[in-house]
């Protein structure tokens, strides 16, 4: 099973985001989307759980075609997705221990005790032991983002996407996120889609890595096609030369 | 061209009532997703008691405070208005039927826009921002359950809780008033107090208070999952909460008076 986007095609008001953004992501694949900030990343990213709906196009994941589904059955579909998000979102008002055990509350045979065992497993992956009745206002940038990577992967989804997982950090942290992300591929042989314009981190998780150029997929490859692509948009990304994205149509 | 056709008054003027009936259809759509959320009592049961003190207990100074110091006041301006005229015991009747009736809702109200809603719209507009309700929602939780209905059902039992605290204070204010600086008798007070009191009066100040929970949490909420923007999307939502949730209640009072009474 995988995410499938088919020509999606997003508006706000006037500003038209993506404009026939396709992507496949297979199953056990990991799939890295750089781009501009502002693009329309994060944009694309929330499609897949239906945190935002497509004006036209559609969105399969786990094949089921998310246009038009009833709450429940969505609801469904995202409890095997974990979302990492760009800035954690933790619940200021939860400890770091209730935040990672949110998730896990929505699962009916789940015991207080498989619980709590469950929340310190992740808690331990992630390197937060001894954090667990801290509130994420204590947490630094990094250990948030590590919570929230523990909080995803609390319920242990099939999928997981990450946004942003590792801007803003300084680069030993970057390495430590990266190691944690092919970790829980490794471990729970997820199906990963990261968003990054870090394109060391691209080139060291993703088996494919796209990018996205004015609402669409401007190419797609792996790591080595796209190191040789010669394109002036890709290569302008990559060697971060603005002039060579503004020189292409 | 283009600024000049923007400040014409007939095309402000529109454009603000399109933007008024379109809010209040995004309200509508907010109250039916609370509306269908409320058989998830799992969800919202074990948060409820959390907001019932907040929106409630810890409302209950300043509703003490304000009601107070009115119903010292209203002591004093009702002996300098009757002048003799009219008997001293009368005091104690102004000051009963105009709490009750009037001003221990209303003031209450108007005093927990400011400190509720505002908070309400702050916390909201702050996890909206950030992303925390986007959170709640791939964790397949349902934002209105978790986050709306504990919120409103707490302010429209708690303030009607808060008001009639209020309005005892009030009247028990103009009571020691009246005998320590006008020289009344509590057989006095007492006999104003009940010339015209109806228990209906009770009932009416509940039912004012229960719309004035209901206006200031929803208005509260509303505002917060609406925000847009970084902190001063969040300072807006908050301002907005505050002046829309006390322009209904003033709104609302008129209109419980006109069709009530
Ligand atoms: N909920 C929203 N409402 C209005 N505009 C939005 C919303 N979310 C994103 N946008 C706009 O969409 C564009 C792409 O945003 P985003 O996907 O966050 O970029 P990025 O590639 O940096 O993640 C931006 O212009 C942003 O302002
Ligand atoms: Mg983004």
């Amino acid at each position: 099973m995988s995410i499938v986007l088919q020509d999606v095609h997003k508006a706000f008001g006037s500003n038209q985001v993506l404009r026939g953004f396709s992507l496949e992501v297979h199953e056990g694949e990991t799939v890295a989307i750089v781009g501009q900030s502002g693009t329309g990343k994060s944009v694309a990213l929330k499609h897949v759980v239906g945190l935002l709906k497509p004006d036209r196009g559609e969105v399969w994941v786990d094949g089921v075609n998310l246009g038009q589904l009833a709450v429940e059955r969505l609801n469904e579909i995202r409890r095997h997705v974990g979302y990492v998000f760009q800035f954690a979102a933790l619940f200021d008002s939860l400890t770091i221990e209730e935040n990672v055990g949110l998730g896990l509350r929505r699962i009916p045979e789940m015991t207080e005790k498989a619980m709590a065992e469950r929340v310190r497993e992740c808690l331990a992956l992630v390197e937060l032991e001894g954090y667990e009745s801290r509130f994420p206002a204590e947490l630094s940038g990094g250990q948030k983002k590590r919570a929230g990577l523990a909080r995803a992967i609390a319920t242990q989804p099939r999928y997981l996407l990450y946004d942003e997982p590792t801007t803003g950090l300084d680069p030993v942290t970057t390495t430590v996120i990266n190691r944690l992300i092919m970790k829980t591929r490794e471990e729970l042989k997820v199906t990963t889609v990261v968003i990054t314009h870090d394109m060391e981190s691209a080139y060291l998780v993703a088996d494919r890595i796209g990018m996205i150029h004015e609402g669409v997929i401007r190419f797609m490859g792996t790591p080595e096609e796209v190191r040789a692509c010669s394109d002036p948009v890709v290569r302008g990304f990559i060697e971060g030369k603005p002039e060579l994205l503004e020189g292409a149509g | 061209m283009k600024t000049r056709f923007l400040l014409n008054p007939f095309y402000l003027v529109g454009r603000s009532a399109l933007d008024t009936v379109a809010q209040i259809g995004r309200w509508g759509g907010l109250a039916m997703d609370t509306l269908r959320a409320l058989p998830q009592v799992g969800t919202w049961g074990r948060l409820l008691p959390g907001q019932m003190a907040r929106i409630g207990v810890d409302s209950v100074p300043i509703a003490l405070f304000i009601a107070a110091f009115t119903g010292v006041v209203m002591a004093l301006q009702a002996s300098y208005t009757f002048t003799g005229a009219v008997p001293l015991y009368f005091v104690g009747t102004l000051v009963g039927k105009t709490m009750i009736l009037e001003l221990g809702p209303v003031l209450t109200g108007l005093a927990l826009s400011g400190r509720v809603g505002a908070s309400i719209a702050a916390e909201l507009g702050t996890m909206r921002v950030t992303e925390q309700i986007d959170a709640l929602e791939t964790m397949a939780y349902d934002p209105a359950a978790y986050l709306v209905v504990p919120r409103v059902l707490a302010g429209i039992i708690m303030f009607p809780v808060v008001v009639i605290l209020a309005t005892a204070t009030g009247i028990a204010a103009g009571w020691l008033t009246s005998l320590q600086l006008l020289d009344m008798s509590t057989p006095e007070f007492m006999k104003g107090l009940r010339l015209f009191f109806l228990p209906w009066d009770v009932q009416f100040a509940v039912i004012k208070s229960l719309s004035f929970g209901l206006t200031v949490t929803s208005i509260g909420c509303f505002f917060g999952f609406t925000t847009r923007g970084g902190a001063e999307g969040v300072g807006l939502s908050t301002t907005r909460a505050v002046v829309v949730s006390s322009m209904v209640i003033l709104v609302l009072d008129a209109f419980w008076a006109a069709t009530l009474l």
